[in-house]
């Protein structure tokens, strides 16, 4: 086991890559599920003895092949990519324990085995883009999680989800290009791809054409992949006619970790001084998050489709996520880490309860689930559970999260801002009431009264989804010690 | 196109060294130009040259859909395994250096093993993607 312990940094990302054509040799849904289920969770607990090791340890670093950095490919574990390990492999697990029934339900039969191999394979890239110290490696696990989840999105039900799945692609590889331009930019300049090398080389040029020009390609590509406002567009549509698991996982995931990349490169690698006193990344975030905080909630008020809500919803919550990262501070990249894991678990816990309704009724149309408040109350508690976080409601994460984004501002000295991220949490009231009108207060539908609750495989997962919203919003131990860590290891001998 | 002769019979008489050039570059990808990206391109195109020819019935019976998708998923496990082997003789993740007890010899063995994984993986998907295309009316 001890000589297990320095291979882990490997192990988080190969276990999933290996198990992911051992669910196409598989052949049978049952089978790949299991190999999926078994991998994954692996890699969670590999995840948490990683969080745990570099908190108490400090970073892990690992030689890919044995080739010593800067010219292999190193991979590094600190607090910051910790976090985000834990959050993408325990998320991912969770959905994996929700997904046979609605994979059964959703995915054309003869094809599930794919399903979880496309899901094992974005699983992998997440991992990947959070650990590794390669700037090139990010971009190949980007499109390696990328490739893989346009093919998830194309294999929803509908025949819209091709569609989204061609507009995801063709942003997402536009994304992914500016962000290999950056990369490639970079190396021209510096001769290394090592994050690490990077730092100690960029100083000296920064001011150089080229450099300027990378990283505004890689702010940008990052941006896009992130869906920022107003690059979201591919993003509604995307996670309307994703598959249930697929848009549980992606929502809660997939834009976050190139959040997360948007913090290595500009705290770690281009540093804050050259990113918000050269150069004027704090407008050019501060912008885009607070349109992104009312065009988001504003789109969200008037949908007919749930998933179509919350998916423009998480528009808005990006918005605040960049609003910290824009604030440049301790409090800020703190509360940015914060809104990064609870948002994650709103998310997942809504669009798991959204999965469980279309499971019964085909449908997450607005109008379709009025009045199922009393047939599927289980479902609803972790609608309402959500959405209380979603709203920032005390004793749910959601508050933990609007309480440091408010204090980052005020430290800042911008109150307007807090005016700001108050108003728009308003709006969020007006969707998510819409939500627990049409559920508890309107006549139900015809045809709808021989619906009963989901099925226990994803009520359960769920359930704990909805109760790690109230948990982690009464105990925040974990995660705001974690993210406070990963704070000052990213602003670490920053002249700020 | 089966009845036109010429064509018919050149390609039959092309397939053969189309695949032996393949297993060149294939093998000889770690002394000259080449490797496995290379190599699953061109074997994989000596199986759409038949299927072009003699049409996909044939193509698919030679190549069977099932096996050639398995074969996508093999190549990757033979790259990630011997990644594993590594990991497991004592070294680094695709570390081959430790495969043997010379290591050169162990980077020798390693990337012929890896390049066999690439190789067999590109051509299998050649091969898919050509199936699913000229498959795609029905």
């Amino acid at each position: 086991m001890s000589s297990l312990i320095p291979q882990l940094p490997a192990l988080q990302v190969v276990i999933p890559l290996f198990a992911a054509p051992l669910c196409v040799l598989a052949g049978r849904t049952g089978l790949a599920w299991f190999i999926a289920l078994a991998a994954s969770a692996t890699a969670t607990l590999t995840a948490a003895v990683l969080a745990y090791l570099t908190y108490h340890n400090g970073t892990i670093s690992y030689e890919m092949g044995g080739w010593e950095p800067p010219w292999g490919i190193e991979y590094v574990v600190d607090t910051a990519s910790a976090f985000i390990l834990l959050l993408v492999a325990s998320i991912g697990t969770m959905v994996l324990i929700y997904s046979p029934a609605s994979v059964g339900k959703e995915i054309r039969s003869g094809r599930g085995h794919l399903y979880y191999c496309m899901y094992l394979l974005c699983l992998t890239g997440l991992l990947g883009i959070a650990i590794t110290g390669d700037a090139f490696n990010v971009f190949v696990f980007l499109e390696i999680s990328s490739l893989s989840s346009y093919a998830l999105i194309a294999m929803g039900g509908q025949r819209k989800a091709l569609t989204a799945a061609f507009q995801y692609l063709i942003m997402g590889t536009i994304g992914a290009t500016f962000f290999l331009i950056g990369v490639g930019l970079l190396y021209m300049m510096t001769g290394t791809l090592n994050m690490a090398d990077l730092q100690t080389r960029i100083p000296g040029i920064q001011d150089s054409r080229p450099v300027l020009a990378a990283f505004a390609f890689i702010t940008v590509g990052l941006a896009l992949k992130a869906a920022l406002f107003p690059l979201h567009l591919w993003l509604p549509n995307a996670y309307a006619f994703a598959p249930s698991g697929v848009s549980a996982f992606m929502a809660a995931t997939a834009t976050k970790v190139s959040l997360y990349v948007l913090l290595r490169f500009t705290f770690t690698i281009f540093g804050a001084k050259f990113a918000f006193l050269n150069l004027p990344l704090y407008w050019v975030l501060l912008v885009p998050a607070v349109f992104a905080m009312f065009a988001g909630s504003f789109s969200a008020i008037f949908q007919r489709d749930v998933k179509r809500m919350l998916a423009y919803s998480s528009v808005a919550q990006i918005g605040y996520i960049t609003l910290a990262i824009a604030l440049a501070s301790s409090a800020g990249v703190t509360a940015a880490l914060i809104h990064i894991f609870n948002h994650g678990l709103m998310k997942a816990a809504l669009f798991c309860a959204m999965g469980c309704i279309f499971y019964r009724i085909g449908s997450t149309r607005i109008d379709a689930m009025a009045g199922l408040g009393k047939q599927m109350p289980w479902t609803m508690t972790a609608i309402v559970a959500g959405g209380l976080s979603l709203l920032g409601v005390p004793l749910t994460a959601g508050f933990i999260s609007k309480w440091y984004l408010v204090q980052a501002a005020l430290q800042s000295n911008l109150w307007w801002l807090v005016v700001l991220i108050v108003l728009s949490s308003m709006l969020a009231l007006v969707y998510v009431w819409r939500i627990v009108e049409a559920l508890y207060f309107k006549e139900p539908v015809a045809g709808n009264e021989g619906i009963r609750e989901a099925p226990l495989s994803m009520l359960l997962p769920t359930l704990l989804l909805a109760g790690a919203n109230v948990y982690f919003g009464i105990d925040t131990r974990v995660p705001i010690a974690m993210a406070e860590n990963a704070a000052d290891l990213l602003l670490r001998g920053q002249i700020w | 196109m089966r009845h036109h002769r010429v064509l018919r019979i050149i390609s039959k008489l092309l397939i053969p060294f189309i695949m032996l050039f393949a297993l060149y570059v294939q093998f000889h990808g770690d002394f000259g130009p080449g490797g496995g990206f290379q190599a699953g391109v061109i074997f994989g195109s000596a199986f759409i040259l038949y299927g072009l020819i003699f049409g996909l019935e044939y193509a698919r019976m030679v190549a069977p859909p099932a096996i050639v998708t398995r074969l996508v998923a093999a190549g990757v496990l033979i790259f990630a395994g011997t990644g594993y082997a590594g990991l497991f003789a004592g070294g680094n993740f695709l570390d081959y250096g430790v495969l043997k007890s010379d290591p050169v010899a162990g980077q020798h063995l390693g990337i012929l093993l890896v390049e066999f994984g690439v190789g067999t993986t590109v051509a299998a998907s050649m091969i898919t993607i050509f199936f699913l295309f000229a498959g795609r009316d029905r």
